[in-house]
């Protein structure tokens, strides 16, 4: 392995970066979804290089779990999306001033 | 500049971190960019590929291929699913804002979380021991060590991820079913529930009324 795990976690940490920016931008809910992902991945591949550099099998056990509860979450957030703008034509986060205190 | 050039030439593994990391931004950059959300998704497959390409290069083939076949194949359907049949394939409007200034604030809140993720690198691990769960096979028996762990030591957490995805299916399930809270109302426009655009109807569709005031309407119909 040439490539040092350093700069697998610098990686790690842009994507990371990204995904924050990307929910903390985006209006369109199903966008900062993706952005979640995003990160959920981003957070995956340092689980691996640390598997790596560590020596241990544990990180990408780790990281199939996490893949398993992504799934369960796209299932789950998905629905209320759907059932939330079933009703309602906007898309944006904006239009679900409803839950405004 | 030409033996740098070429030290990274005789390097694959430089080669194919650097083209997978390329993709990677490139794609994570793509999703919270792009205006269509189908371009989003699809710029979203693009960073999945990546890091599937960075896993095979760190020896978790299984990852890699669950990676692809899971995220790629399921999820990013599912959202393009979910963006074709809500018809929300429409550009978002940038201009308006609800909260001053959000765009730049979010932009400094993201730069800054990646600095402190930077920084905290540099610190000392809490524990730089070696953890003992097994050790990270060779590359032809990736996915025996991954079963053999998964099945002994993580065996309970293992099983508790089966009910979770019971849980997620019956939760997707109860979720799109169609609730109609007031009768009257559906009797009234059965249609009206899908197609409503403006916010008093879906106060009225949500809001659970009081018995008193629903006894009242059905008196006043």
């Amino acid at each position: 392995m040439t490539v040092p795990g350093n700069w697998y976690l610098i990686l790690s940490a842009i994507l990371f970066s990204l995904g924050v920016i990307g929910v903390l931008v985006r209006k369109n809910v199903i966008v900062m979804f993706m952005s979640v992902e995003m990160m959920l991945n981003a957070v995956n591949l340092s689980f691996v290089t640390f598997s790596r550099m560590l020596g241990d099998i544990g990180g990408q056990v780790l990281v199939f779990f996490v893949l398993v509860v992504a799934a369960a979450e796209v299932v789950v957030g998905l629905g209320i999306i759907v059932s939330i703008f079933r009703r309602r034509v906007g898309v944006t986060a904006d239009d679900l001033h409803i839950l405004e205190g | 500049m030409g033996s740098l050039l070429l030290g990274v030439i005789a390097k694959p593994d430089l080669i194919v971190f650097l083209a997978a990391a390329l993709v990677v931004v490139a794609g994570g950059i793509g999703v919270i960019s792009y205006r269509n959300p189908v371009h989003s998704a699809l710029s979203l497959v693009m960073t999945m590929f990546g890091i599937a390409t960075l896993f095979i290069e760190q020896n978790a083939q299984f990852l890699a291929a669950v990676q692809i076949i899971v995220y790629a194949g399921a999820i990013v359907v599912l959202f393009l699913f979910v963006i074709m049949l809500l018809g929300v394939d429409r550009a978002e409007v940038f201009s308006r804002e609800r909260i001053r200034a959000q765009r730049p604030l979010a932009a400094v809140a993201g730069v800054v979380t990646l600095g402190e993720i930077l920084i905290l690198g540099h610190a000392t691990w809490a524990t730089g021991a070696k953890a003992a769960t097994g050790p990270v096979g060779n590359s032809s028996d990736n996915v025996f060590k991954i079963a053999q762990v998964v099945f002994s030591t993580y065996l309970l957490p293992f099983e508790a991820t089966a009910i979770l995805l019971v849980i997620a299916v019956l939760s997707a399930v109860y979720l799109s079913k169609r609730v109609v809270v007031n009768v009257d109302e559906a009797l009234e426009a059965p249609l009206e529930v899908a197609s409503s655009s403006d916010e008093e109807s879906f106060d009225e569709v949500t809001t659970p009324k009081t018995s008193s005031e629903n006894d009242d309407e059905v008196y006043e119909v």
